[in-house]
């Protein structure tokens, strides 16, 4: 019986691997596109371009995949299957970091991608930056924090108080919290660095600020160098 | 429905009504109030636990001499958790953006008590024809339970049903939004799920008196 079990599911598993990890491909592609701006929104719901026409889109916008590793900068076409997550954990020289570049309406997005921890399990996401360093987009998802709660970073009203936040602060790098009660609610002011925080999701809200500033630090000497 | 015996026939339209497995036997409510806030995951979820619930119990049944009544159980669990398996990487395959909104709930189809319950009650009893016909109707029954409550909540909570829009559009005010209209976001919240589900029950035995229990 196990015999017979175990060879199903394993011809199951093997014929359909393809299928999935190209969904996995063009779901990665949506999300990197989503932080630059390119998605179909409609009023309150986060919503990606098809994907049917994703690949296409992607080329279109994305005009440079970029690996960056010991301090060198290469091109790289497949940069976006890079799995950050096993690359944070290497020592710095082995590390592979991968970076977009992407061009609309003849304006560069700089878009990182970013790992971290929630509450319960893993969170990540995009953040689009513009040659100033000022956040034009983000995109969060995460593994399995509390439906909602801290499961609304994914929600457009959380991601989008992050567009037009700065992320440095005159010349040195001054990061983005998301913040409990900095009496700011409707995110007006952009040059505090500081996000309205989502009600009873502290610890996600937290995990949020810790990826972004670990991360896209990692990111901002070899931005400023492409800055050409 | 002449190519089936009255007994079968029971099979099969009994578990839609009379002995519905969500309003009657209030097994599966778990997936019943967590998928049915949008119509197409009710009707995905449904198909799901159909292909699942009938083919496990055809298996069940062409196995139910050999099995020895001491591990019953763990033989059960093996063949549903294969099934949902199956499920699960066909949807990853071919429907991925549902996959992702079912996410843990397709795995724990495992875990539906309707599956288990049906394999004890039924498949361990019964041939393998009778037993896919129990499957299918008492699969029905659940789905029929979802396909309504996923209607009213899309259709109340987001006003659209399957992703079109029918009561028109909110943001260019259009249709009912132009006369005042208002989504009501706590249709999309689980506890209202409950209560469609108890508004069913109530006028299920408001109907037929032969289901209200005399205590």
């Amino acid at each position: 019986m196990v015999l017979v079990v175990g060879s199903v599911l394993a011809f199951t598993a093997s014929s359909l691997k393809p299928t999935i990890q190209l969904n996995e491909k063009f779901e990665k592609q949506q999300n990197i596109l989503y932080a630059m701006g390119v998605n179909r929104n409609v009023e309150g719901s986060a919503v990606f371009v098809s994907t049917d026409s994703v690949k296409d889109i992607f080329d279109n916008y994305i005009k440079r995949q970029l690996v960056i590793q010991d301090g060198q900068i290469n091109e790289d076409p497949e940069a976006y299957l890079i799995d950050l997550k096993s690359q944070l954990t290497k020592e710095v020289k082995d590390r592979k970091l991968p970076l977009f570049v992407g061009e609309k309406d003849d304006k560069d997005y700089y878009i990182i991608p970013m790992y971290g921890k929630g509450l319960w399990d893993a969170i990540w996401g995009f953040i689009a930056l513009d040659e100033n360093f000022v956040v034009q987009g983000v995109y969060f998802d995460h593994k399995g924090e509390t439906p909602g709660l801290g499961a609304n970073i994914k929600q457009r009203y959380f991601m989008d108080d992050f567009t037009g936040e700065e992320i440095m602060d005159d010349t040195k790098y001054g990061g983005i919290s998301v913040a409990k009660g900095n009496n700011d609610p409707l995110n007006e002011r952009k040059d505090d660095g500081k996000v309205d925080a989502l009600a009873g999701a502290t610890i996600t809200g937290n995990g949020v600020t810790a990826m972004i500033n670990s991360t896209v630090k990692l990111y901002i000497p070899y931005i400023k160098d492409l800055k050409i | 429905m002449a190519i089936l015996s009255k007994k079968d026939q029971g099979l099969l339209l009994d578990p839609l009504a009379d002995n519905n497995p969500i309003t009657i036997q209030v097994l599966g409510i778990c997936s019943a109030l967590a998928i049915t806030a949008q119509l197409k995951a009710s009707i995905v979820m449904a198909l799901s636990v159909m292909f699942v619930l009938a083919m496990g119990n055809v298996v069940i049944s062409l196995m139910r001499n050999i099995i020895p009544s001491k591990i019953r159980i763990i033989v059960q669990l093996i063949v549903v958790a294969a099934l949902v398996i199956i499920v699960d990487q066909v949807l990853k395959a071919f429907a991925y953006e549902l996959s992702k909104a079912l996410s843990v709930f397709i795995g724990l189809i495992i875990t539906n008590c309707i599956i288990m319950g049906r394999f004890e009650a039924f498949a361990l009893g019964n041939g393998p024809w009778r037993s896919f016909l129990d499957g299918i109707g008492n699969a029905a029954g659940y789905g029929l339970i979802l396909i309504i409550v996923g209607f009213f909540r899309e259709l109340l909570g987001s006003g659209t049903l399957l992703g079109f829009q029918i009561l028109g559009d909110p943001i260019q005010k259009t249709g009912l939004y132009a006369l005042g209209y208002e989504d009501n976001g706590f249709m999309l919240l689980s506890p209202m799920a409950l209560i469609v589900v108890g508004i069913i029950i109530w006028v299920q035995r408001s109907r037929n008196s032969k289901l209200i229990e005399e205590n």
